[in-house]
């Protein structure tokens, strides 16, 4: 099956930013090219064969591969190779989902001429690569390009803070997110060229780096630093605990779609190397550096639970939260297992659809309000009831309420942390399985700072600090069909799991048939 | 496709369909949205009778949920035994009622779509609860009655009063949440399965004696904390008395009859579990004695007629708790289906006042009500004869002596508490109806009160003759509860009063066959203990009888022709403080921690990791800017470009 599908999904809404550039209508283009984009993933899922073929090592489907560099200047075999299998078709669905709702709520091209004289088509162009960075690193198949594109998406990214974003410290925080995430990639690609080295330096094939590792196996000192350096470098990406704080402030100055796009999408990376190269390919240093990430990963969840907590401003708030989350994401990993794995690549996806919907409400409110604190607001929900009444869907699904993808992927994941003792009831109650019962906790934090959050802005009283509010304006249908797009797919999978745990457990049995892990 | 199959599911889903109808389409028109939630609940109520018909343990179609091969799979399924049977009935019966009560409640709300949304949404996840099969389920739906109470609560949510209490009530039900995860999480690693049936057949089989009893304990317990924060047992009751900023039907339906004793019903369905471990169900006869006994003597001192019958909820929940902890789940089901009705009924009833009043809630400012609601004042004072356990002709009196029973056939000491909140019950029941119904109206708006139509007295009339006839032998017997996994064979403590002969030796025969039929578990020496207290039996009926008649005497003493309270006790007034215990908690704790942990995540990580190096960088970037004129987009540029270099030199060695 060497369709160019994939090509095409990375490569269009790189083609639709030079058009973009070229001339054409900056909005309509970029939008369109996400409607495309939409329709080909969809294409790809429903052409994507469950079961694989046969017993099929790598679960890979759509492969396709372009040498790039062979043996120039020394260096390795680079291919352009693209692949999918269940988890990267998951991830696929997320970006075209969020990248479509995050295209759809930027402001039109004459309010972005308004905002201190900017281009739309440099505004456009950024989001476009933006998603195909994202996609691109998602269904790389080859070590570089999975790098590289990420390192693509990121670009745009802090330009977009720096130059769209809101708040007079935007330039400030787009250099903390570019120089902290920049040193986070810098470790990681020497994590990664560790890896590439100790696999022998003979190819980034990641199907042939998992073979390579499966067979002789990388010597166990090491995986061992080669796994902290994927950890550190990852961890920096996905924000692990402590190495989170360019996040809030960076999602705090970001313009809607960027916070959406890098919150919902591009952060899940992160997880996605985890999952993809950390876990299968150095199950020694995974198991050297457990303890170390079920300790950082409570940080995340009852530690920035609680700076959550104290937060009063909404859009620090919703930052906060997302780095919390997060905790959960790397709960499923680490008890790798695979019902705490399926239980992380659908929290990824869940969280991706909830907080993209969070940033893009919040976006909403920005433009509406005189402020964001929590203290100038309240009773909005009788102002505004749409608006409200979507902002409660967000924060239920945030919260982790049955019925939104969220509650089933955390139960997964709590599952995945309890399934050790379920295996081995002799050997007693392992870390893992406490900090599954320390991050449940966590399911109660959220709800305190969310149900506050909902509770200044939209219930109660108006605050007798708030603005004046008599000409708010209630959303759109236009604009409400970006946000239910996100609702829609949230309860879809929350009803019906089984869609994407059909797509996993093919992909994570041969994983853990292959690897031993999980 | 059979009954069995389908059927669950039509009433299960049917709410759900008219909530999603509502929000979706008929936003706009209230009226429409009012009679789409009725007649889905009217539908449910007539589909419960023929679930009622199906045959005990017939098979319903399952749906996979959660399905990764040999590892885990969760489905929902349906369970078909007299427990749901019985539960979906009061669950039908006390909805319809009030959703039609409603509809005189709420005519003339603006969020009247909204609230008829949420009610349908209600009975939609109450539904679940009930007919669960497995653990997972039931946290599923656990989940959505927390959520569909928080929209009912707030549903006055421009008021700050009311947005408050939602968020406590669900932050409050969340942290009983979390034990009960974790319990649902210990029962499938040591049982390996979350289905009830099979959990039920691994703890009584040959397996349950490998299991470590200090985890099985401590599964239980945490299962318990689940019951804890939906029953509003001591330490998590806060949230129920503030939920009262709820419409009052709502109160009724959800506060009272249904929703709070969703966790009894759960502590039914797993009464196999509690009976496992001797300690937890100690624990758990002590919770519900406790939360009975320190609720019925908050509700001696409310003045909001609202708020006595909360405290009088927490307290009768109290004793269904402590009936299950005591190994008589089948008395605490008893009580909990005719609870409900008196109770909705009590509820429903202070909803007409509070309606007829204007919104006055304080009973210091009604009186006289009496002849000026005689329709209301007659099913009250109904109701209140069913709470206060009038004897022989209520049906409150029934399982309220099954209560007592249980606690007797457990504990003295039990025993004597369970009997003093009888005498309480009575007292505080009493003084309400003495101040809100009698003497003179002491406001205007008591002065004005008139009969409330028709819409809304016959939901009261219809629970006040349910109150009464649920004494009749064939209606408890349909009410009655047999628990599953507690004596398969076991006939009814209801059936038992079906001759009628309420002599001792009636009650002495229920009592040797509830004590023939103890859990397995439990060890001989015990049931023989019990049988022993079994002889005694006559003591639970003199305790009842001469507590009605204590409590009775000392209200009308204390609260004849009086204009004010002349009790001032102020730690029952306020509640044992224990809210502005917990609010200072809130405070100093979290959200003190929570600055403490904000600041230190601000200035020392933010600092080290973060604030340090690009202060760096950024002069580094100043520096760059002068020497080229660049800006930000030049250094992405050079960053992308600096990546590639290293790359090539790395790679390249």
């Amino acid at each position: 099956m060497n369709d160019f599908y994939l090509e095409f999904i990375v490569f269009f809404p790189l083609v639709a930013a030079v058009a973009i550039l070229l001339g054409s209508p900056a909005r309509f283009t970029a939008l369109a090219a996400m409607g495309v984009n939409a329709l080909a993933t969809l294409m790809v899922a429903l052409k994507f064969q469950v079961r694989g073929s046969g017993e099929q090592m790598f679960p890979f489907q759509f492969n396709s591969s372009h040498t790039m560099l062979d043996g120039i200047a020394g260096l390795p075999k680079i291919s352009l190779a693209f692949g999918v299998d269940g988890i990267s078709l998951i991830l696929l669905i997320l970006t075209a989902i969020v990248g479509l709702a995050a295209v759809w709520v930027s402001p039109s091209e004459s309010a972005i001429r308004g905002q201190r004289d900017n281009s739309p088509k440099l505004y456009y162009t950024s989001l476009l690569f933006i998603v195909a960075g994202a996609i691109g690193a998602f269904l790389s198949t080859d070590l570089f390009f999975f790098f590289a594109f990420h390192e693509l998406a990121l670009i745009p990214t802090f330009l977009m803070i720096g130059i769209f974003g809101h708040g007079k410290d935007r330039v400030r925080n787009a250099w903390t997110i570019t120089i902290y995430l920049g040193v986070g990639s810098l470790v990681l690609l020497a994590g990664l060229i560790g890896l590439y080295l100790s696999l022998g330096g003979a190819t980034t094939s990641l199907v042939e780096m998992q073979a390579l590792a499966n067979g002789d196996g990388i010597a166990a000192g090491a995986q061992k630093w080669i796994f902290l350096l994927l950890l550190l470098g990852f961890g920096v990406l996905v924000s692990l605990f402590p190495l989170h704080t360019w996040a809030p402030a960076a999602y705090a100055s970001a313009p809607t779609p960027v916070a959406m796009l890098h919150s919902g999408v591009l952060k899940k990376f992160g997880l996605y190397g985890l999952i993809r190269i950390a876990l299968p390919m150095l199950p020694i240093g995974f198991a050297d550096w457990q303890n170390l990430l079920l300790v950082l990963l409570l940080g995340n969840i009852i530690i920035i639970g609680l700076v959550t907590v104290a937060q009063k401003r909404l859009d620090l708030m919703l930052g906060y939260s997302s780095v919390m989350h997060m905790g959960f994401a790397f709960l499923g990993i680490a008890s790798a297992n695979i019902i705490g794995v399926s239980g992380a690549v659908m929290l990824m996806f869940a969280h991706g659809c909830s907080i993209a919907l969070q940033f893009a409400l919040c976006g909403q409110l920005r433009d509406r309000l005189p402020s964001l604190d929590f203290d100038r607001n309240g009773g909005l929900g009788k102002k505004i009831p749409a608006l409200g009444l979507l902002f409660g869907f967000g924060a239920f699904a945030s919260i982790g309420l049955p019925g939104f993808a969220n509650f089933v992927s955390e139960i997964m994941v709590f599952f995945g942390s309890f399934k050790r003792y379920f295996d081995n009831p002799e050997e007693g109650i392992r870390f893992i399985t406490i900090a599954g019962m320390i991050g449940l906790w966590g399911v109660v934090i959220s709800a305190v700072y969310m149900l506050r959050a909902y509770r200044k802005m939209f219930m109660g009283s108006p605050s007798k600090l708030s603005g004046d509010t008599s000409g708010l304006t209630d959303l759109t249908w236009a604009e409400r069909l970006p946000l239910l797009l996100l609702v829609i797919a949230l309860m879809i999978i929350g009803f019906r799991p089984g869609i994407f745990l059909e797509l996993l457990t093919p992909t994570l049995e041969s994983m853990a048939r292959l690897s031993g892990q999980l | 496709m059979t009954n069995a199959e389908t059927l669950p599911w039509i009433i299960l889903l049917l709410p759900l369909l008219s909530a999603a109808v509502i929000l979706l389409f008929t936003r706009k028109s209230s009226s429409v949205s009012a009679l789409i939630s009725v007649g889905s609940v009217i539908a449910t109520l007539v589909l419960a009778i023929g679930f009622r018909r199906l045959p005990e343990g017939a098979e319903s179609a399952a749906l996979p949920w959660i399905d990764l091969g040999e590892t885990f799979r969760v489905a929902f399924g349906i369970t078909i035994d007299s427990l749901s049977k019985g539960m979906l009935l009061v669950v039908t019966v006390i909805g319809t009622l009030v959703h039609i009560f409603s509809l005189g409640y709420m005519k003339d709300d603006a969020g009247k779509s909204r609230y008829f949304a949420g009610l349908s949404l209600f009975m939609f996840s109450m539904t679940g609860i009930v007919m669960a099969n497995n653990f997972l389920m039931m946290f599923v739906f656990w989940e959505l009655v927390g959520v569909s109470s928080y929209i009912l609560i707030g549903h006055w949510f421009e008021k700050d009063s009311a947005a408050d209490a939602s968020k406590k009530a669900f932050i409050t039900n969340r942290i009983g949440d979390f034990g009960f995860a974790i319990g649902i999480l210990l029962v499938w690693c040591i049982t390996k399965s979350l289905d009830f049936g099979e959990i039920q057949i691994f703890l009584t089989g040959p397996n349950a004696a490998g299991v470590n009893a200090g985890l099985l304990t401590a599964a239980a317990l945490l299962v318990f904390m689940g019951t804890v924060g939906k029953s509003a047992q001591l330490p998590l009751h806060v949230w129920l008395p503030d939920a009262m900023e709820g419409p009052t039907p709502v109160s009724a339906l959800i506060h009272a009859a249904t929703m709070v004793a969703a966790g009894v019903y759960m502590l039914a369905r797993v009464a196999f579990l509690i009976g496992a471990s001797e300690f937890a169900a100690f624990t758990i006869t002590w919770v519900g004695a406790i939360t009975a006994l320190v609720a019925a003597l908050m509700a001696t001192q409310q003045n909001d007629i609202k708020r006595i019958l909360a405290y009088s909820t927490l307290s009768q929940l109290g004793y269904m708790v402590m009936a299950v902890g005591a190994g008589s789940p089948e008395a605490g089901m008893f009580h909990l289906y005719t609870h409900a009705f008196f109770k909705a009924l009590l509820f429903l009833g202070a909803g007409a006042i509070i309606y007829s009043c204007h919104h006055e809630q304080d009973i210091w400012k009604m009186g006289g009500l009496r002849k000026k609601m005689p329709l209301t004042f007659l099913t009250f004072v109904i109701g209140t004869a069913a709470l206060c356990a009038f004897p022989w002709i209520t049906s409150g009196f029934w399982s309220k002596e099954a209560v007592l029973l249980a606690a007797w056939q457990y504990n003295a000491g039990v025993f004597y508490i369970a009997a003093f909140v009888a005498a309480l019950t009575t007292f505080y029941m009493t003084r309400l109806v003495i101040v809100a119904f009698f003497g003179k109206p002491r406001t205007d708006a008591a002065d004005h009160a008139k009969e409330v139509p028709a819409v809304m007295w016959a939901p009261l009339a219809i629970l006040a003759v349910m109150s009464l006839l649920s004494a009749v032998p064939t209606i408890s017997d349909a009410m009655s509860a047999q628990v599953p996994g507690h004596g398969e064979a076991h006939s009814t403590l209801a059936e038992h009063k079906g001759d009628h002969a309420v002599t001792e030796a009636a009650l002495a025969e229920t009592t040797s066959e509830t004590a023939a039929e103890k859990p397995v578990a439990e060890s001989e020496t015990h049931a023989v203990a019990e049988a022993d207290h079994a002889k005694h039996p006559s003591v639970v009926l003199y305790a009842s009888l001469f507590t009605l008649v204590v409590g009775f005497i000392g209200a009308i003493f204390y609260y004849r022709g009086q204009s004010r309270d002349p009790i001032r006790i102020g730690v029952f007034a306020n509640k044992f403080y224990v809210d502005e215990l917990y609010a200072l908690i809130v405070r100093f704790v979290q959200d003190l921690t929570a600055s403490v942990l904000a600041g230190f995540d601000k200035y020392l990580i933010d600092g080290l990791f973060a604030r340090l190096p690009s202060a760096g960088a950024y002069g580094i970037g100043n520096a760059l800017r002068r020497l080229q004129g660049g800006n930000l987009q030049s250094y992405a540029f050079l960053f992308g470009l600096g990546i590639v270099i290293v790359l090539y030199i790395v790679l390249g060695r």
